[in-house]
């Protein structure tokens, strides 16, 4: 049980290492502000909740899993608005996208 | 009065989690704090609908259920795009329209349209959406309205 725990434990948190490692290469790869967000999107939501959930399986008493239960929702409540507040800026202070999709065929949905 | 308790659950819960020490001292403080809060806040006139949405508690697990999902999912679309690389995307920008009645309800999804990597909500106004996509497919999945679907039954008064 306590290995199994283990391993389960390591390999959440080497999945969310990568998925860390992951969003680290759009960040640099992706060419414009708006695609990175993307990016970095990807870090603050699998990867932290990985990593958090690996650490939880590392069997600390009920108060650190509240504690990082709290620490985990605050991310989920906090990234997105600190994301859409950057974009919002961005947007509002006149940085146009780069936008290569075709819209013919959404333009009539809208 | 029923925001008032949930309030005061809400603060006696975050504290005990937070305290780990069951003494009784450490115990009276925490409820004088409770309570000094819970007067500071109604004193404010900040507890309405909006700082404790009870209404909505029953119903959002569900949602948050496939919230997770649409979240991992997107999360390995991005992945895959930075992998393969900038060739594989195309970025758009456009509107989504929401019909969803309540400030809250329109919170809720754009929140969880920026939460899923792929897609960020950048401008909203009146419900209308203004969505900046990786990839403009993910933008026409939004606008079949799924999620919006989804958060109107959240919302439903």
């Amino acid at each position: 049980m306590e290995m199994l725990l283990e391993v389960l434990s390591g390999s959440f948190l080497l999945a969310g290492s990568l998925l860390c490692l992951a969003g680290g290469i759009g960040l640099i790869r992706f060419p414009d502000f708006y695609t990175r967000m993307h990016a970095s999107g990807v870090t603050e939501t699998l990867a932290t909740s990985m990593i958090i959930i690996g650490l939880m399986l590392q069997n600390p008493g009920v108060l650190v899993l509240m504690k990082l239960l709290i620490i985990w929702l605050l991310i989920l409540l906090t990234s997105p608005t600190s994301g859409h507040a950057l974009a919002k800026a961005a947007y509002r202070s006149g940085h146009k996208p780069l936008t290569t999709y075709n819209q013919e065929s959404s333009s009539s949905k809208r | 009065m029923r925001q008032t308790i949930s309030l005061i659950i809400t603060l006696s819960l975050f504290w005990l989690m937070n305290s780990g020490m069951y003494k009784p001292l450490i115990l009276g403080l925490g409820v004088v704090s409770v309570f000094f809060v819970v007067f500071m806040v109604r004193r404010m006139d900040v507890l309405d609908f909006e700082s404790q949405p009870m209404e909505l508690l029953p119903r959002l697990p569900r949602y948050y259920a496939w919230l997770i999902k649409e979240i991992v999912v997107s999360n390995f679309k991005v992945v895959k795009h930075i992998l393969v690389g900038n060739k594989s995307i195309a970025p758009a920008i456009s509107l989504v329209h929401s019909d969803l009645k309540t400030d809250m309800g329109e919170v809720i999804l754009a929140n969880s349209i920026t939460l899923t990597p792929g897609t960020v909500a950048v401008e909203l106004e009146d419900g209308d959406i203004t969505v900046h996509a990786l990839h403009g497919a993910d933008l026409e999945g939004l606008q079949s309205g799924e999620m919006s679907r989804r958060v109107a039954q959240v919302e439903r008064t």
